[in-house]
């Protein structure tokens, strides 16, 4: 075949050589080998005792987020349910009572909110989407269950500690990601 | 070739009996490795033919994609080669940056040829290991993967995910490589051609492993060229072509590198080339991250080419200014328009040209995308691979040929 281009270099691709074709050369050689690794560090970890360390911005399930005194960050303004791929987030809006600035910042709120983790990909598209910072992907997967049903987030299993009441709760939620802290 | 060996026994006269046995490999077989059917009719061990259905993981990718933004398709290229998702995730932004004329500075460039050499040694690496795996040799498997591991962790740093990917954005990265990542891409650097060399020292001249890939399931460079063949099966056979040299890409034209070619096109000769192509990889990472480290003060700050209507802006901004909230809100909910064009632009995959054939008739979301999967194109010629061989070569011809399920339907 012509060369394309100068830039070939053919594989090597010698005969066996006698030494190779030795069966017992070749077991010695395969074990050479396969007894120093016996003695190397082990590669793995005993998970689920050990745990290895996920970097910051991993993206496993879903966490709504809190501001620092408490009141939920999102808006309901659908913007992730938009930019989902997969289709996963439903959500209904409400608005905001009076007496109830404790509980949401902003007027508008997500009585409901549904995450379908059967559906979701975890590609980060509805964290990158929020305009809030309301909603992030967290360090943690998904625990298996029996039921399907069991897969639909509602906002109970979604929302953050809140961090005055439970405020080791929320740390550990939170994990090493930096909660970026908004201007309004 | 199908002359039986049972000939001598008679069936008798409109016996509806076969000669031949009928054996379904997969859809689901632990040889396989993927969702692969393959009907095939056996003498004895001798594989008389074989008839490949495919669909099985069909997702219907290309019509999905004609109804999400830009943005929403790169999870969805994710899911086609899922062994290298970042060389899918690099492809799909160079080929919308080619119809929205986004110029990506040097720096991307250059960013982007590390990831995309990573995932084709990650690629590589599981593709060789298998095929060992499937000769009886599970040990090197299970060496390499480690390496792999570290490949993920470098993945992980920058975009989140190990697996599918959804690396980078339209017109560079989503953040900039920070010190964890350069921390784990030199130790990658330093300590995997030690590794690479154990590895070949395992197989390369092994007895068992020569006797098993050389002479079977070759194809020569004529009927290869004609199936349409691309990437490393291609090369096995003896013609250089790489995308890479040929039609470079991502500033590819500043790399040297060489071109490892076979001559059989044989499993051995795909062994060999795709592990010849590790060490240019090595080579090319070495290169780029050089390269990337010579930018300094302002410049090793630069990660994405300043396209506004494509690229989301910062968060602070988002939280604070109102343009930037403007903008945030038209690039998700996909309201920007394209420019009206047809572009194929396509990338070395780990296992072959992989293009993007996209038409956009000036809307929001593609008119038409299609997805040239080299995959689909050896699965053709798989048939032809393996008349005539003995059941347990045609498992190592289908991982040596690197077919990925997830490619092959789309
Ligand atoms: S989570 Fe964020 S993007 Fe989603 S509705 Fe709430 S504020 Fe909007
Ligand atoms: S991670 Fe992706 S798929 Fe999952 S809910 Fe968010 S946008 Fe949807």
């Amino acid at each position: 075949m012509e060369r394309l281009t100068n830039r070939a270099k053919a594989v090597e691709r010698k005969p066996m050589t006698f030494l190779e074709s030795l069966y017992l050369w070749n077991i010695a050689k395969g074990m050479g080998i396969t007894l120093k690794h016996f003695f190397k560090k082990k590669a793995t970890i005993s998970y689920p005792e050990q745990k290895r360390e996920f970097s910051p911005v991993f993206r496993g399930l879903h966490v709504l987020n809190r501001d620092e005194e408490g009141r939920e960050n999102c808006t309901a303004c659908g913007l992730c349910a938009v930019a989902c791929p997969a289709e996963a987030i439903t959500m209904e809006a409400a608005e905001r009572l009076p007496g109830e600035e404790n509980l949401y910042r902003e007027e508008k709120y997500a009585a409901k909110y549904e995450i379908n983790m059967l559906r979701c990909i975890f590609c980060g598209l509805c964290e990158e989407a929020c305009p809030k910072d309301a909603i992030y992907l967290s360090e943690t997967f998904a625990p298996a269950n029996y039921q399907r049903q069991t897969f639909i987030y509602g906002k109970p299993d979604l929302l953050i500690p809140h961090p005055k009441e439970e405020p080791e709760l929320y740390a550990k939620a939170a994990g090493g990601r930096v909660v970026v802290k908004t201007g309004n | 070739m199908s002359e039986l060996i049972h000939q001598n026994i008679k069936l008798p006269e409109g016996s509806i009996e076969k000669q031949t046995t009928t054996l379904n490999l997969g859809p689901t077989h632990p040889a396989t490795h993927g969702v692969f059917q393959n009907i095939l009719e056996l003498d004895g061990e001798r594989i008389v033919s074989a008839d490949q259905t495919v669909g099985y993981i069909h997702r219907a990718f290309e019509k999905l994609a004609e109804r999400r933004p830009l943005y929403q398709i790169t999870p969805i290229t994710d899911r086609l080669n899922y062994c290298s998702s970042p060389i899918n995730n690099m492809g799909w932004h160079i080929t919308c940056e080619k119809l929205l004329g986004v110029q990506t500075p040097k720096r991307v460039d250059y960013m982007r040829v590390i990831i995309m050499e990573l995932a084709r040694v990650a690629d590589h690496l599981i593709c060789n290991s298998i095929v060992g795996v499937d000769t009886g040799a599970y040990t090197g498997f299970l060496y390499v993967m480690q390496y792999r591991e570290l490949i993920y962790e470098i993945y992980e740093e920058i975009c989140g995910s190990r697996l599918t990917t959804n690396i980078g954005r339209i017109g560079g990265f989503e953040r900039n490589f920070n010190g964890v990542v350069y921390e784990k891409l030199e130790r990658f650097l330093k300590e995997y051609p030690k590794v690479l060399k154990e590895f070949e020292n395992l197989f390369q001249r092994n007895r068992i492993f020569m006797e098993r890939t050389q002479g079977t399931g070759a194809i020569s460079a004529e009927r290869a060229l004609s199936y349409g063949f691309t990437g490393p099966n291609l090369r096995a056979t003896g013609v250089d072509y790489d995308v890479r040299v040929h039609n470079p890409y991502s500033s590819y034209e500043d790399f040297d590198f060489e071109i490892p070619v076979g001559s059989t096109g044989d499993n051995y000769d795909r062994f060999l080339v795709r592990n010849q192509e590790m060490w240019q990889s090595l080579s090319i990472i070495q290169q780029a991250y050089q390269k990337v480290q010579a930018f300094k003060g302002a410049d090793a700050e630069v990660y994405h080419a300043d396209v506004p209507e494509y690229y989301l802006p910062a968060k602070k901004d988002v939280y604070t200014k109102m343009e930037a909230l403007i903008w945030h809100f038209k690039i998700i909910m996909g309201e920007i328009e394209m420019p009206k064009g047809e572009v194929y632009q396509s990338v070395e995959g780990a296992n072959g040209e992989l293009g993007y054939y996209f038409i956009s008739d000036g809307g929001r979301t593609p008119y038409r995308l299609h997805f040239r999967r080299p995959c689909f194109i050896y699965y053709q010629a798989y048939s032809e691979l393996t008349q005539g061989a003995m059941l347990s070569d045609a498992v190592i011809t289908m991982s040596s040929l690197n077919l990925i399920a997830g490619e092959l339907d789309a």
